[in-house]
C-alpha cells in the first residue's frame, strides 16, 4: 500500500478522516450554495439531469411551504411596486371605485411630479434634514456599541457580564411611543428636570421642543434605545477571536491597548465594514417612527425628514403622486447607495452584504 | 452540572491566564463605573415611570412632576385602568393583534424557512432571490397605503397583520438554523417514511426551540409595539391598540382616558399618575419576556448576521 496522505500504514483511517462527515456538514451549514449529502440532496449533485417533473413531485411539499410566504410577499412587496407608477400620474383616488383600479383611470403627466421637486422648498428641508441626521447618527451613535463591547468583552465575571447584557438590551424592545415619552417626561418642559429647575428659580427648561437641539436629542434617544443591542454583533465577533493570538501578542510584549489595538480591533474589522455598508445603504432612512411623534411637539421645520415629508405630503394632504414621486427617488438613491457602498467594500478589501 | 455549582462558578471569576497582565485598580474602577453609570441610565427613567405610576395624587402633586423616592405605594391607577374603558379595551386588542400575528408569522415563517432549508430543490434559487431582493428596496409608503385599501382591509384589525406580517431577515435566521441540524437526523427519518411536514414538527422545530423562542420574540415586539399601521388604516377609535392610545394621552396632551376624566378633573386621580400607568402597562411584556429569551439572542442574531 502506497502511504498516501490521509491513509496510514496499517490501514486504519486517520483522525481527520473520521472527523470528515461534521466538518463537511459545517461548510455546507456555512455555505448556502455548496449542497448538503443528505439522500435526497444526494439525487442533487446530479440536479441537472433530473426531469423538472421528477423534482416537482420529490420537492412539492417543499414548495407549498414556501408559497404562503412568498405569496405575501409579491402582494405586499411586489405589487405595491408596481403601484409606483402613480408617480407618473396625476392620481385621482376617486376616478374609480376602487384605489388600485383608480390608476387606469388617471391621467397620465410624465415627470412633472419630479420636476415639482425641484421648486418645493419643503422638499429640500426634508432632505437636508435627512442628510444632517444621518451625517450625525454616523458619528455619535454608530461607534457607541462598539466601545460599549469592547468594555463589556473586558469583564470576565460571566454574571457581571450577563446582567449588564440584560439590562442594556431592554430598551431596544420598547416601542418609539414609550422611548419618545420616557424623554418627554424626563427632559420635556413639564418633565422632572424642568419641575426641579424651576423650583430652584429657572424656568422654561425644555429641551423637547428646542428645534435647534433636536437632532442632537434624537440622536440621544436612538443611543438609549439601540446601542445595547447593537453590541450583539461585535460580541459575538470579539468571542471567536483566537485566544492564540492575545497570548502570542502578549509573550511579544505587547500591553493591553497594543493588543486592543493590533489583535481586537483588525477582529472587528469585517463586521464593523458591513455594518457601515448597511448603514451607507440606508442613509436616507434616519428613522420613520420616531421622527413622526415629534412632530407635534418641535414643529416640521426641524422634524421633517423624506419619509414623514412623504407620510404628510401622501396621507395628510391626499397628494399621492408627488409623494409617490418623493418616495420613489428616495428608493432609487436608496438602491443605488446600497450598490455603491458594496463596491466601495469590495474594493477595500472586505465582504460587504452580498459577495463578488 | 446542577444550577447551584453553576451558580456559583458564574459568580467568581475564572482565573485568567498567566500571560495576562493583573487589572489596575484604576482601571477596575473606571470600567466598573461606567458599566454602572450605562445600566442606571437604562434602569432610572423606567424607575421614575413605575414609581410615579404607583404614587398617590398627593404625593405626585407635592413633588410637582415624577417622583423618584416612593411614598405611600398605590395601585388605584391601575385598578381604575384595568376595570374596564379606553385603556382595558386597547390592551385586550394590543393582546389580541399580538397574539394572532405572531402565530401567523412563525406558521408562515417556519414552513417558509424549512421549504427553503434544502439547497437543490425545484425552485429553491428563485424563491431564495425573490425573498432577498425584497431586503434591497422598499415599495414605498403611498403604494402600500392604496393597496391596503382597495384590498378592504382598512378599519379592519388584519391590515395590522398581514401588510407586516413577514419578516426576510426573521426567515434567513431560522433557515439558517435548521440547516444547521445534523441532515443524518432527518435522513433516517425520511427512510422511515416520514413526511416533511412530519419531520418538520417532530424533529426540526424541538431542536430548535432556542431560535423560535428569539424570533417569536422579535414578531411578538414588533406587532406590540407597532402604532403606524394602525394610525392610517384604523378610524374607529374604539378600535385602536394600547400604543395609539398611549400617544393621545401623552403627545397630544389629552390627560386622561374617556371615562376617568371626570376622576381626574374632580381630582381623585392625578392625569400623570394615569399616563404613567398606561406607559407601565405597555412595556411590562416585554420587560417581562426579553431577558428570558437573552441568552439564545446571540445565537439568533450570529446565524441571520453572518451567514445571512
Amino acid at each position: 500500500m502506497s502511504l498516501t496522505a490521509g491513509s496510514r500504514p496499517d490501514g486504519t483511517r486517520p483522525p481527520a478522516a473520521v472527523e470528515e462527515p461534521t466538518a463537511a456538514v459545517a461548510t455546507a451549514a456555512a455555505k448556502d450554495q455548496v449542497p448538503r449529502r443528505t439522500g435526497k440532496a444526494g439525487k442533487k449533485g446530479k440536479a441537472g439531469k433530473v426531469p423538472w417533473r421528477v423534482r416537482l413531485r420529490r420537492d412539492r411539499t417543499l414548495i407549498l411551504m414556501t408559497l404562503p410566504v412568498i405569496a405575501l410577499l409579491l402582494l405586499f412587496n411586489y405589487v405595491p411596486l408596481l403601484g409606483n407608477v402613480v408617480a407618473f400620474q396625476e392620481y385621482d383616488p376617486y376616478a374609480s371605485s376602487n384605489g388600485i383600479t383608480a390608476i387606469f383611470h388617471s391621467p397620465w403627466v410624465g415627470v412633472e411630479q419630479f420636476s415639482r421637486m425641484f421648486d418645493d422648498p419643503l422638499f429640500w428641508s426634508a432632505t437636508k434634514n435627512t442628510i444632517v441626521l444621518f451625517v450625525l447618527q454616523l458619528v455619535l451613535f454608530f461607534p457607541v456599541p462598539i466601545v460599549l463591547a469592547l468594555v463589556i468583552n473586558s469583564v470576565i465575571r460571566p454574571r457581571v457580564r450577563a446582567v449588564a447584557q440584560a439590562i442594556m438590551y431592554l430598551p431596544h424592545f420598547f416601542s418609539w411611543v414609550l422611548v419618545v415619552t420616557v424623554f418627554q417626561q424626563i427632559l420635556g418642559g413639564a418633565g422632572i428636570i424642568a419641575q426641579t429647575l424651576e423650583k430652584h428659580g429657572w424656568s422654561g427648561f425644555d429641551l423637547m421642543t428646542d428645534a435647534d437641539l433636536f437632532k442632537y436629542l434624537v440622536i440621544g434617544q436612538a443611543v438609549w434605545k439601540d446601542a445595547g443591542w447593537g453590541i450583539i454583533v461585535f460580541l459575538a465577533a470579539l468571542s471567536a477571536v483566537s485566544t492564540d493570538l492575545y497570548e502570542a501578542a502578549a509573550m511579544d510584549g505587547a500591553g493591553r491597548w497594543r493588543r486592543m489595538w493590533h489583535v481586537t480591533l483588525p477582529a472587528l474589522r469585517p463586521v464593523i465594514a458591513l455594518l457601515l455598508v448597511l448603514r451607507v445603504g440606508d442613509a436616507l432612512s434616519v428613522g420613520f417612527e420616531q421622527f413622526l411623534l415629534q412632530r407635534w411637539a418641535v414643529g416640521a421645520g426641524a422634524s421633517e425628514v423624506l419619509d414623514t415629508y412623504v407620510w404628510n405630503v401622501g396621507i395628510q394632504n391626499g397628494d399621492f403622486s408627488y409623494a409617490a414621486a418623493v418616495g420613489l427617488i428616495k428608493g432609487v438613491i436608496g438602491v443605488c447607495l446600497v450598490l455603491g457602498a458594496n463596491k466601495v467594500a469590495h474594493l477595500l478589501g472586505e465582504q460587504g452584504v452580498y459577495k463578488k | 452540572m446542577s444550577l447551584n455549582t453553576q451558580l456559583i462558578r458564574s459568580l467568581k471569576a475564572p482565573p485568567r491566564p498567566a500571560w495576562e497582565e493583573p487589572p489596575s485598580k484604576v482601571g477596575l474602577t473606571a470600567k466598573g463605573g461606567f458599566l454602572l453609570l450605562c445600566c442606571l441610565g437604562v434602569l432610572g427613567p423606567l424607575w421614575i415611570v413605575i414609581v410615579t405610576s404607583l404614587s398617590p395624587k398627593p404625593v405626585i402633586d407635592r413633588v410637582g412632576g415624577l417622583v423618584v423616592i416612593p411614598q405611600g405605594i398605590t395601585f388605584i391607577n391601575y385598578t381604575e385602568l384595568l376595570s374596564g374603558g379606553q385603556v382595558s379595551r386597547a390592551i385586550m386588542v394590543s393582546v389580541g393583534v399580538t397574539l394572532f400575528g405572531t402565530l401567523f408569522s412563525m406558521t408562515v415563517s417556519v414552513l417558509a424557512a424549512y421549504g427553503l432549508s434544502r439547497p437543490g430543490s425545484l425552485g429553491h434559487r428563485f424563491f431564495l432571490m425573490t425573498m432577498m431582493a425584497t431586503m434591497f428596496f422598499g415599495a414605498g409608503l403611498i403604494p402600500t397605503y392604496l393597496l391596503v385599501q382597495s384590498l378592504g382591509l382598512t378599519d379592519s384589525y388584519l391590515s395590522l397583520v398581514l401588510p407586516s406580517a413577514v419578516s426576510v431577515f426573521n426567515i434567513l435566521v431560522l433557515r439558517a438554523f435548521f440547516m444547521g441540524i445534523s441532515p443524518e437526523l432527518t435522513e433516517s427519518a425520511r427512510i422511515d417514511g416520514a413526511s416533511d411536514l412530519r419531520i418538520l414538527l417532530t424533529i426540526i422545530m424541538p431542536l430548535s426551540r432556542a431560535v423560535l423562542a428569539v424570533i417569536s420574540l422579535f414578531y411578538a415586539v414588533g406587532y406590540w409595539s407597532a402604532w403606524f399601521n394602525a394610525s392610517i388604516y384604523l378610524s374607529d377609535q374604539e378600535m385602536m391598540p394600547l400604543q395609539n392610545v398611549l400617544i393621545q394621552l401623552v403627545q397630544r396632551n389629552t390627560q386622561a382616558p374617556t371615562g376617568l376624566q371626570q376622576a381626574v378633573h374632580t381630582g381623585q386621580l392625578s392625569a400623570l399618575g394615569i399616563q404613567m400607568a398606561v406607559m407601565v402597562l405597555a412595556l411590562i411584556p416585554v420587560a417581562v419576556a426579553s431577558p428570558f429569551v437573552q441568552r439564545h439572542f446571540k445565537k439568533g442574531m450570529l446565524t441571520g448576521a453572518i451567514k445571512g
